[in-house]
């Protein structure tokens, strides 16, 4: 398994990210790539795309906007497009709805606050291989560390979302206000999610919790001859 | 040729800037005040002398980068 991670003027989770794909997938050889903003391609292989947390390029105008309009982000286009799979957390959900690869907006906390805490979610579906080694309705804690982590759908959209199984996890107790309680969606050919909540740490017992592990173990299993038909 | 971009959340899309700013006039003693919407205003210059063609391309600027329609509206004025 081939994950290439996207790195912004900003991106503050990207070598966590690199840290728990490659102790998840240490037994099957998992390989990691840091994709600079400016790259307009992706390395030959590329299984995952991961759009890491942080603050690119500072926020500015709004969050994810000016990255989602970055060269790397033509190539996750392109990725997505030709059955890639892609993750993104936190900053890096707010660049999958800005790109479009998502529906939705991420909005101002509704109580303005920067929210930095460990959150209960509930997995509200097993059918993506993001959530394939959990079960529907586990409990899993995640922390959270956002200013504009308040997801917004319309009502038809969110109809839409829930009626095709794409809500992949909601909060226990919703702590900025999102639509349906929404920490997580899926996309349409649910190869792509967005979070705002960070599994990647909870991914070490020593820092804080283990709950995410069990995503980065699914997605060590993609493989490009798997990505066909997965 | 220049122009001005106002970028809005569209209405039925909360505010919390705009309700805490609201709050905050409440507390000042502007009683008066219902209520508050909070946007952005952009101003671009541009090469461009055929203010048609201008707004157009702004309004194309607008929809691939300088507002979010999934929840924001935009205002285009050239100046």
């Amino acid at each position: 398994m081939h994950a290439a991670i996207l790195v912004f003027p900003g991106s503050n989770c990207d070598r966590d990210l690199k840290v728990a794909f490659e102790a998840a997938g240490a037994a099957e050889g998992v390989k990691v790539s840091m994709i600079w903003h400016k790259d307009q391609e992706l390395p030959d292989g590329v299984d995952i795309v991961a759009v890491p947390g942080g603050f690119s390029f500072g926020d500015y105008l709004r969050c994810g906007a000016i990255a989602a309009n970055s060269p790397v982000s033509e190539a996750l286009r392109k990725h997505v497009a030709r059955g890639g799979y892609a993750l993104g957390i936190c900053n890096g959900f707010q660049v999958l709805t800005e790109t479009g690869l998502l529906p939705g907006a991420l909005r101002r906390n509704a109580d303005q606050k920067f929210t930095c805490k460990t959150v209960a979610l509930d997995v509200a579906t097993q059918n993506s291989v993001f959530t394939s080694e959990y079960s529907v309705g586990q409990r899993i804690n995640t922390p959270i560390a956002n200013h504009d982590g308040n997801y917004f759908v319309d009502a038809d959209t969110l109809a839409q979302l829930r009626a095709e199984d794409r809500i992949a996890f909601t909060y226990v107790d919703n702590p900025n206000g999102s639509v349906g309680d929404i920490a997580g969606v899926l996309s349409a050919n649910r190869r792509v999610l967005g979070m705002m909540p960070h599994p990647e740490r909870a991914a070490d017992a020593a820092l804080g919790g283990t709950d995410g592990v069990a995503m980065f173990r699914a997605l060590s299993g993609l493989a490009a001859g798997v990505m066909a038909t997965a | 040729m220049k122009a001005r971009v106002f970028v809005m959340l569209k209405n039925g899309v909360l505010d919390p800037q705009g309700e805490a700013v609201r709050h905050a006039l409440g507390t000042l003693g502007f009683d008066s005040v219902q209520g508050v919407r909070q946007g952005k205003v952009i101003e671009l210059e541009l090469d461009e002398t055929d203010a048609a063609l201008a707004e157009a391309q702004v309004g194309e600027m607008c929809e691939k980068l300088l507002a979010n329609t999934v929840i924001e509206s935009y205002r285009v004025e050239m100046i």
